[in-house]
């Protein structure tokens, strides 16, 4: 076992891992963070997307033990005194997802898109979130809103 | 599936992650951005007794200006890369490649010398380092030795790193002034692999092409130079008809596979077409 302290949507963790234990595994089995989820075994879909230290990484394929001494943002510590982030409502407000599953990994791709590039064209936003899979909206719905949403974020700024 | 169980080393220089790789013996690997072997340890593909983590080895990441060349950290992510001004500079290839390999969030992680040690024939870097005469170095017990490009690829997966040994950085020359480059690269859905690719250096001089270095991707189990290519290419007008016409010559010599994604003697139309578009590209017509 490896010690890791990690804070995690703003609240600090010490614990004991295995050094195999996946980021994401440690997220759902031993804080109880299951708002991210497993959507494959090959590092393809994108469902499990969380910030490291401010960027997306496909939390699958991050061991814990490399996310120590790291901060960790997943899709239940973006909103704000329960006011959903802009990404969150734009989802909610346009039906940018259907079943749901790929949505947690959507919205913390697409918000690290928007912080690098805060007025993206759909060609942008479809390029951006190549590394997220959706099987039921045909995506048409989920590049709408993280326009909509990069919008919102850009007004919010200034 | 998880990984199988493994022993865990976390060094934070290179010679503390020598001694991990020495006592780990056969079974220790190197976890470099972890996004090809994590992949592979859970789908137990690989089952390392002992992993050596480079995350901490803070000398291995950046790039520096080394004169006539750039020195390119080997764990320096592939966004790092992507966003580097010197690479911009003097390497824009290298950016230009990177910025097709996987999607961001793998490039948040992934580095640089862990997509050439990996030595995929997919793999878009290779080829781009094969190019432009890039330089390894390579750190072990004994100390340092630098081998070029042509002779770090081996084969399939293999490169010339032996077991207790791990990549330093990559030198690669600068190319300035009248050089021109271009990746292009051939894949069908998004995130995807190449199914060919080329990456193409040119020099003009006065309408005239001087010289050109063209590295190809998976057509064989390492990268190639399309050296027919080059050498119809060195003294040709830089036009179309003599760019589509040295193009032709681009599979010779190569070995490219049949496999899901395409037939051999689809890729070697691919790389004639492709080519012909990169070096085209790297003209500037
Ligand atoms: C969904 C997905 C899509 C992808 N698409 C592409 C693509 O289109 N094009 C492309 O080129 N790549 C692609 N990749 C691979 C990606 O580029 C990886 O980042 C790269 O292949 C490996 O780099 P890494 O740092 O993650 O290495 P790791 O996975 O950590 O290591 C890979 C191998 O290299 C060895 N190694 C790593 N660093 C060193 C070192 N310094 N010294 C000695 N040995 C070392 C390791 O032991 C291991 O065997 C994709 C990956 C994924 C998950
Ligand atoms: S679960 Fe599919 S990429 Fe992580
Ligand atoms: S909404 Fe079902 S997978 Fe995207």
């Amino acid at each position: 076992m490896t010690q890791i302290s990690v804070r995690v949507d703003g609240a600090a963790y010490t614990d004991e891992v295995e050094p195999r234990t996946l980021l994401v595994h440690y997220l759902r089995e031993q804080l109880g963070k299951v708002g991210t989820v497993v959507g494959c075994d090959t590092s393809n879909c994108g469902a499990c997307t969380v910030h490291l230290d401010g960027e997306a990484v496909k939390s699958c394929t991050v061991l814990a033990v490399q996310a120590d001494g790291s901060e960790v943002t997943t899709i239940e510590g973006i909103a704000q005194n329960g006011t959903l982030h802009p990404m969150q409502k734009a989802f909610h407000e346009l039906h940018g997802l259907q079943c749901g599953y790929c949505t947690p990994g959507m919205i913390m791709a697409s918000i690290d898109l928007v912080g690098d590039n805060p007025d993206p064209s759909e060609h942008e936003v479809r390029e951006g979130i190549e590394g997220n899979l959706c099987r039921c909206t045909g995506y048409q719905n989920i590049v709408r809103a993280v326009q909509q949403a990069a919008a919102e974020m850009r007004g919010a700024q200034a | 599936m998880i990984p199988a169980a493994f022993d865990y080393a976390r060094p934070t220089t290179v010679d503390e992650a020598l001694r991990a790789l020495a006592d780990g013996g056969e079974d220790a690997k190197i976890l470099a951005g972890g996004q090809s072997l994590i992949p592979v340890m859970r789908l137990r593909l690989a089952a390392p007794a002992m992993v050596v983590d480079l995350t901490r080895v803070t000398e291995l990441r950046g790039v520096r200006d080394d004169g006539d060349a750039l020195a390119i950290g080997a764990m320096t992510t592939h966004s790092d890369v992507i966003a580097d001004p010197l690479i911009r500079e003097s390497a824009p290839l290298i950016a230009q490649a990177t910025e097709t390999v996987a999607d961001r969030q793998v490039r948040h992680r992934g580095t640089f010398g862990g997509a050439l040690a990996h030595a995929d024939p997919a793999g878009d870097l290779p080829a781009v380092a094969l190019a432009l005469d890039a330089e390894f170095v390579l750190a072990g017990p004994g100390g340092r030795r630098t081998v070029p490009a042509r002779d770090f690829f081996v084969d399939y997966l293999t490169t010339a790193l032996a077991e207790d040994e791990l990549l330093v950085e990559v030198r690669v020359p600068k190319l300035e002034g009248s050089w021109g480059m271009h990746y292009e690269k051939f894949n069908r859905v998004a995130q995807a692999w190449s199914i060919v690719a080329v990456a193409a250096a040119v020099r003009r001089e006065n309408g005239h092409i001087a010289e050109a270095r063209i590295g190809l991707t998976n057509m064989g189990p390492t990268p190639l130079r399309a050296t027919a290519t080059e050498q119809a290419l060195a003294g040709a007008d830089a036009g179309e008809a003599a760019i589509a016409e040295a193009a032709r010559h681009a599979a010779e010599g190569t070995a490219p596979s049949d496999d899901l994604n395409a037939r051999a003697d689809y890729r070697a139309h691919l790389a004639e077409v492709l080519t012909r578009r990169a070096v085209t590209a790297a003209v500037g017509l």
